[in-house]
């Protein structure tokens, strides 16, 4: 296995805000080479390195860029999605703390590409102290003259601002995002029209998540073919995993892309913990799909997951062992679902508490083959008419542990749990 | 007493007028507003949203729509300790059921409650990004991982033992 460390070289080994510890670990080369380029180039050579968007849609950036290029209105805007709220995942927070200047260089790089002066980096609520160490960042980028007016000489000015959400799961949408970076409720609006042509305050808005924006130095650097090169042939680059719950190593990786789920967990994670055997991975975050231990040889690349049913989502690897029950933690999946779902749309808010409803029935033994029917007609119907991802996505969990593990739902509306984890009999208990 | 909590109430909004004067013409502003507001206040009763709406110039019911919203605003006094034990579910495979369930028979409160002397309220959240070290709980900004039932008890006990202590010495 080639070790290849792009997004987390500098993780651990530089203070965070300091430009020039960054820059002796070899930061601002990108920015550095990417003002003698023409705009068109840069975009091409990200056509060429096949990065896809790291916040969980794996969206190829190089086309979003070229069409936001293409937007001609200004002002634009550039925001970053830094409000890391899928469940299991922690990626972009080490980037925010160990490393943001390579964000900061990232977005620099984009507002050089779209002519934007403003920039905002939306961070999570529950990430204080992180923001901080950005904030830092930022005005230490300013004084070096690497942010801010002028910028490298070149004649081009853009400014940075930390934005601070304040815990909601779905403003981790795009449209969402951008109602809340204009202080309003983060709920969802309607596409067309694409933040691209109108999104902060109704502007074109370039958004990506943190992980996106930090692998652009990079590409600009080595070239779109390199870049590509360090992962499979439609998958460019690497990708920054978490690894938790039931494995002996847990902890953010980045890896090449190609590796398979099994390597990542066995080889880098050391296996189950506890001398406990795998019951089934959750890859994605909450919003992604279970997957059982028959799968674990796919390799982790867009086409390989996709063939199977699956996707890489935000990252998020979450082994569960053999002593769980997948009732009693889609119980846990679903509450948070119920608890986040914005209420904008019927499908989101009714669904998710109707499915929430039907698992509590079968943990306490009052379920029937006629709710799990049940259970997968609200799935479909969230699937096919939530008005945004969230809800679209929010049964993907239930729908693929019932496709994997449906006998130990059966034997829920039989009054047993294997694992001994639902209340059963006992009403009411939650 | 009750004339000094007066004064520092007071105190308190004039420091609001000047969060609001500083905002006031940035786009966006209702929300960064709130957030120091809440720092300021420890939450947000409707006389504080009603000083935000007025000094912003944005309707009462928007203020109270963010309010409501967003999960780390609070219309209510939170303890002074407050204790977040995260249900994310990398925590939950971990055992953070139990955890939450300890520190709630061990402060006689239930989830979403706050003690009745004030000092400690009792919340679930959603993942806080700390999965490498689930299951985890953070009182005020003090994350603990890694937790077990027997650590949770022994960290709860201290702080139990420390508010003791602080009273002894008021007394």
């Amino acid at each position: 296995m080639e070790d290849i460390k792009i997004l987390s070289a500098r993780f651990g080994k530089i203070k965070p805000d300091s430009v020039e510890e960054y820059i002796n670990a070899g930061g601002y080369e990108g920015l550095k080479k990417a003002v003698t380029m023409q705009q068109e180039e840069i975009i091409e050579e990200m056509k060429k390195s096949n990065l896809y968007g790291r916040g969980g849609a794996a969206y190829p950036t190089g086309i979003k860029w070229e069409q936001a290029y293409a937007v001609k209105k200004d002002p634009k805007y550039l925001v970053c999605n830094a409000d890391e709220g899928e469940p299991g995942t922690f990626k972009d927070k080490r980037i925010l703390a160990e490393d943001p200047l390579l964000l900061i260089e990232g977005m620099t790089i984009g507002a050089y590409i779209m002519g934007a002066k403003e920039g905002y980096i939306y961070i999570r609520g529950e990430y204080s102290a992180i923001q901080r160490i950005v904030k830092s960042a930022i005005e230490n980028a300013k004084k070096a003259g690497y942010l801010g007016t002028n910028i490298l000489g070149k004649g081009f000015d853009f400014d940075l601002h930390v934005v601070s959400g304040a815990g909601a799961y779905v403003c981790g949408e795009n449209t969402a995002l951008v109602e809340s970076l204009e202080g309003k409720q983060g709920r969802p609006r309607q596409k067309p029209p694409y933040v691209k042509n109108c999104g902060l305050f109704q502007m074109p808005t370039i958004l990506n998540n943190v992980e996106t924006y930090s692998c652009i130095p990079c590409i600009v650097n080595v070239g779109g073919e390199r870049y590509s090169s360090f992962g499979t042939e439609f998958s460019g680059g690497t990708k920054l995993l978490c690894l938790s719950g039931n494995v002996v190593n847990r902890g953010v990786y980045e890896i090449p892309y190609g590796l398979t789920i099994r390597e990542i967990i066995y080889n880098l994670g050391g296996g189950v913990k506890d001398g406990k055997k795998l019951k089934f991975v959750h890859l994605g975050g909450s919003s992604g799909s279970c997957l059982p231990e028959s799968l674990l040889d796919t390799r982790i690349c867009y086409d390989d997951l996709k063939k199977n049913g699956l996707s890489l989502g935000s990252g998020a690897v979450l082994v569960v062992d053999d002593s769980n029950c997948v009732v009693d933690y889609l119980k846990a999946v679903m509450e948070f679902f119920e608890e986040e779902s914005c209420g904008k749309c019927t499908p989101c808010r009714e669904g998710n508490q109707r499915l929430l409803e039907l698992l509590e029935k079968l943990s306490q033994g009052r379920g029937t083959l006629a709710d799990i029917e049940k259970m997968k007609s609200i799935a479909q119907t969230m699937k096919m008419t939530s008005f945004c991802g969230l809800g679209q996505s929010a049964p993907t969990a239930l729908v693929t542990l019932l496709k994997y593990f449906e006998n130990e739902f059966i034997e829920h509306t039989a009054g047993k749990c294997a694992n001994g984890k639902c209340s059963m009999n006992s009403k009411g208990v939650n | 007493m009750g004339t000094s909590v007066c004064n520092c109430k007071s105190e308190k909004f004039k420091q609001l007028e000047l969060i609001i004067a500083e905002h006031k013409d940035q786009p966006g502003s209702l929300i960064p507003v709130m957030h120091e507001a809440q720092e300021l206040f420890g939450y947000l009763p409707l006389e504080v949203q009603t000083v935000i709406a007025e000094g912003l110039d944005v309707p009462l019911a928007d203020v109270y729509g963010v309010a409501t919203f967003y999960s780390k605003f609070t219309l209510q006094a939170k303890g002074q300790y407050q204790i977040n034990v995260c249900l994310g579910t990398a925590c939950y495979v971990k055992g953070a059921q139990l955890i939450i369930e300890k520190v709630a028979d061990m402060l006689k409160i239930k989830v979403g409650e706050t003690s009745q002397d004030g000092l400690f309220s009792l919340d679930a959240t959603r993942c806080i990004g700390a999965c490498g070290l689930a299951p985890v709980m953070t009182v005020n900004e003090k994350v603990y991982g890694q937790l077990t039932v027997d650590k949770v008890e022994k960290i709860m006990k201290e702080y139990l033992d420390t508010v003791g202590r602080d009273k002894n010495a008021n007394a």
